[in-house]
């Protein structure tokens, strides 16, 4: 069932509204509780089954998904929202393993949680994936023969544009803007995610894997992203 | 040629054995005197002297012959060298053969022993085979000889000792018939001498050449009476010296005068030469032959075994390398049947005890993630739970407030604890995998510092971080090596007594190490020994601010096994310990050795700062 409790924040405007895809009952109520101490809206959805109608339906802001769930399979679930949506998704998971995370990741996540998760680690990513949408000034940036419209969000080489997430785009653009400086795997994480703690740096390879495969003319030899072995990665010559 | 022949030793019936005399004629044709390499110089003609050393005649430049010399020299001993090197590798190819492989040394083995007892045989054979055709030969020369005087005996019963003509003509006559006589003892020629006193005639010879070659001892012999016999070498018809047999008798001439008569008998041993020739020649063929036929049926036999042999190594190769279905055939009932028999029971049983193994060890895995998933979702709840009460606790009562810290607090721990435990299960299902990447050190090292600082304020630790000025990458997975470092640090804080704590790391071309040195209560030998064991603590008693599983140590051994690289410690009362932390630089490869060393170079109360 589709539960969309009644806004409950303090001064009546909510910060955003969080769909939480999870079947167990007490850690869902949990996070309902935990978020709307926050100020957000959470929605539940218990069944993998119902999990892409109730996306339709509540319209959220974010998505937190657990990947265990009866009916559908996380990682289905993640792809289906994925052709329709770029909200941001929030994989919740009780594995760690590289493997499960570059599985979740790949099927189109922006992050993913291991449990147990501390409720303050998980509001700071819900707020941090959230702030992603604000940019600012009109700006025209280029990496090689790619060109980013900043304002526009839009990455165009030889005038044919090429489809990127709003989180690839970002990491792009903040590669971008600082053509000659190598940003660490923790940087990243900080400009381009708003993480601040010591969090997992296989997001970032990951994301980075991603942007390549859409982005590079060959992702085996990139020329828009490279690797500086050992520290991390920088923007190509513009 | 017959060089056998000659050196015989003769036995002349009782007569006084003589021996043979080597003739001279021979030159051993086996040494050759090797004459230097012309120098390869342009010396011109003129200085061909040798010994010329010295300034040249002013009108051609040349090049003095000591250069010339010494280029020699080089070009000798550099060709010497090849050669010794040459064959340096190919007694080190052979003795590699020989190690290797059993038919060779078999079949070595046996032509050695085969080749030898054929020659030794060969050699007695032959030897045997000549003393007899000699000995035949001499008996038969003998037997001549003495009818041969006889005869002469009576011939020259009428000879009138003045008359040189008729003496002449006897002497001729008698020698023409004592020639034309034929013996089993196959040609010879024969010469008389007639003497008178000191001086002698002309010999009637049957054949020229042969009275100057009968050697001078053998005449001496037969002058002073008596029957001698001698192997020597004598010319034949053609002038060419054969080995021959010279028996010589006087001829006794009735009364007591004064001429004496010498009788010469020469027996050209070319028959037997040949003979003997023939058989050494298929003495040595059918000797070769022999030797080997022999070896060739050793190696045979050695195949029939080794094959078999070669066979099971090879099925007990693939059997090693993870193919456990690998079994010999077993053909017959003899004991190479039984090798295979055994041989496929011993792969049966390590088949079945591996696959339980495997499917033990897939089972904990299964076991460890089922656990991990379904612990974590209440814990998770329950966590949330706590933490919602904490951060309200302001609100409640102390006595509700206190019981939310407590309860917050030791739920951290269970998380702890909970991880730790899944992940030590993890090492045990060898499920752990490594994630490298090439990382840089020294950032990751400040990190952690960094990270640490905190706790290290909070108990009053001075934290400090050396290492060398230049970027080391190494291929770690550095979420492990952090979590390695971190526990390090943690653990030199907290036992550091408030002392500062030293981090210090460094690399060389093969390896990286950091170590994290306390001024603590420190470790005895003992204790040190066990502090990487599960859940043990140096003292009970101690307070937990870290909040440790005590598994910390032992999940750091393993980060830093999985690694390929070392976790050790050093220790002693009272003044601190020192952690040392050792990963090979590229994944994968072996440690040999630290760039730091593990038990610190001074002992000295902190406060002084490296």
């Amino acid at each position: 069932m589709v539960a969309v409790p009644p806004s409950a924040a303090q001064n009546g405007t909510s910060r955003g509204r969080v769909l939480v895809v999870d079947d167990d009952a007490a850690l869902a109520e949990m996070l309902g509780i935990v978020l709307r101490r926050e100020g957000y809206e959470p929605a539940f959805v218990s069944d993998g089954n119902r999990a892409v109608s109730a996306f339709q339906q509540t319209r959220p802001d974010i998505v937190l998904l657990d990947l265990m769930l009866p009916g559908r399979n996380g990682l289905q679930i993640c792809q289906d929202i994925r052709t329709q949506s770029t909200v941001p998704i929030v994989m919740l998971t009780a594995k760690g393993d590289t493997l499960d995370v570059v599985q979740g990741l790949e099927a189109g996540a922006d992050d993913y949680v291991t449990k147990p998760f501390k409720p303050v680690e998980l509001v700071a990513r819900v707020r941090a994936q959230l702030r992603r949408g604000e940019t600012g000034q009109a700006e025209s940036l280029s990496i090689g023969d790619v060109q980013i419209d900043v304002p526009a969000h839009q990455v165009t080489r030889d005038g044919v544009p090429i489809a990127l997430t709003p989180l690839e785009f970002d990491l792009l653009v903040a590669l971008a803007r600082k053509p000659r400086q190598v940003f660490t795997r923790e940087l990243l994480l900080e400009q381009v995610w708003g993480y601040r703690h010591a969090a997992d740096t296989r997001l970032v390879n990951v994301h980075v894997q991603r942007l390549r495969a859409k982005i590079e003319r060959d992702p085996e030899k990139p020329e828009i992203v490279l690797t500086v072995r050992g520290v991390g990665y920088k923007a190509g010559p513009p | 040629m017959s060089q056998a022949s000659a050196e015989a030793t003769c036995h002349v019936g009782e007569e006084r054995s003589k021996p043979r005399e080597r003739t001279d004629a021979h030159r051993d044709p086996a040494v050759s005197t090797t004459r230097p390499a012309p120098p390869a110089t342009d010396a011109s003609p003129a200085s061909s002297s040798p010994g010329t050393v010295g300034p040249a005649p002013a009108d051609e430049p040349r090049r003095p012959l000591s250069a010339d010399l010494g280029a020699l020299r080089r070009r000798l001993r550099r060709q010497a060298t090849r050669t010794r090197r040459l064959s340096q590798r190919q007694a080190a190819r052979a003795a590699a053969a020989w190690r290797s492989s059993l038919q060779v040394r078999i079949g070595t083995i046996t032509m050695l022993v085969a080749g030898t007892v054929v020659v030794i045989v060969s050699l007695v054979l032959f030897s045997q085979i000549r003393d007899q055709l000699l000995s035949v030969k001499e008996l038969a020369a003998i037997d001549q000889v003495q009818t041969g005087v006889v005869y002469a005996q009576n011939e020259v019963a009428g000879i009138a000792a003045g008359d040189s003509a008729s003496v002449r003509a006897t002497l001729d006559r008698t020698v023409k018939q004592l020639k034309e006589r034929g013996s089993p003892a196959g040609d010879f020629e024969v010469v008389m001498v007639y003497r008178t006193g000191d001086s002698e005639r002309a010999p009637a010879v049957s054949q020229r050449g042969i009275y100057p070659a009968i050697p001078p001892e053998l005449r001496a012999d037969v002058a002073s009476g008596g029957q001698y016999a001698q192997y020597a070498m004598v010319p034949d018809g053609s002038g060419q010296a054969r080995p021959t047999y010279l028996v010589g008798a006087p001829v006794p001439t009735g009364a007591g005068s004064a001429e004496r008569i010498e009788l010469y008998y020469a027996f050209p041993l070319d028959q037997e030469a040949e003979s003997l020739s023939l058989f050494r020649s298929t003495v040595v063929i059918s000797g070769i032959a022999l030797t080997l036929f022999v070896v060739g049926i050793a190696l045979l036999v050695t195949r029939l075994v080794v094959d078999p042999v070669r066979r099971a190594a090879g099925i007990a190769q693939r059997l090693a390398e993870g193919q456990l279905e690998e079994r010999m055939v077993v053909r017959g009932e003899d004991d190479l049947a039984r090798l295979a028999t055994s041989f496929n029971a011993m792969a049966d049983s390590l088949q079945r005890q591996i696959t339980q193994l495997e499917s033990l060890s897939q089972l904990q895995q299964r076991f460890t993630s089922d656990v991990s998933h379904e612990l974590r979702t209440p814990l998770t709840t329950v966590q949330m739970a706590a933490d919602v009460l904490y951060e309200s606790r302001a609100d409640f009562p102390p006595h509700v407030a206190r019981s939310a810290e407590l309860m917050h607090t030791e739920l951290d721990r269970f998380e702890a604890l909970l991880t730790d435990l899944l992940e030590i299960s993890r090492y045990d299902a060898g499920a752990a995998v490594l994630d490298w990447e090439p990382t840089d050190l020294g950032a990751l090292v400040r990190r952690v510092a960094a990270g640490m600082s905190a706790l290290a304020e909070r108990h009053g630790c001075e934290l400090t971080v050396s290492g060398p000025a230049q970027d080391v990458i190494a291929e770690v997975d550095a979420r492990r090596v952090e979590r390695i470092l971190r526990n390090l640090v943690g653990n030199a804080i907290e036992h550091g007594t408030g002392q500062p704590v030293e981090i210090t790391w460094a690399a060389n071309r093969t390896a990286a190490a950091v170590t994290v040195r306390d001024h603590g209560v420190g470790l005895s030998a003992a204790e040190a020994q066990h502090v990487f064991d599960r859940f043990w603590r140096a003292d009970p008693s101690r307070v937990r601010t870290v909040g440790g599983s005590g598994l910390g140590l032992s999940i750091s051994l393993e980060d830093a096994r999985l690694h390929g690289g070392w976790l050790q410690v050093w220790g002693q009362p009272g003044a601190g310990a020192q952690f040392r932390l050792t990963l090979p630089l590229a994944a994968g490869t072996d440690l040999t050795s630290s760039p730091l060393p593990l038990r610190p170079a001074v002992l000295r109360r902190p406060g002084g700062v490296r």
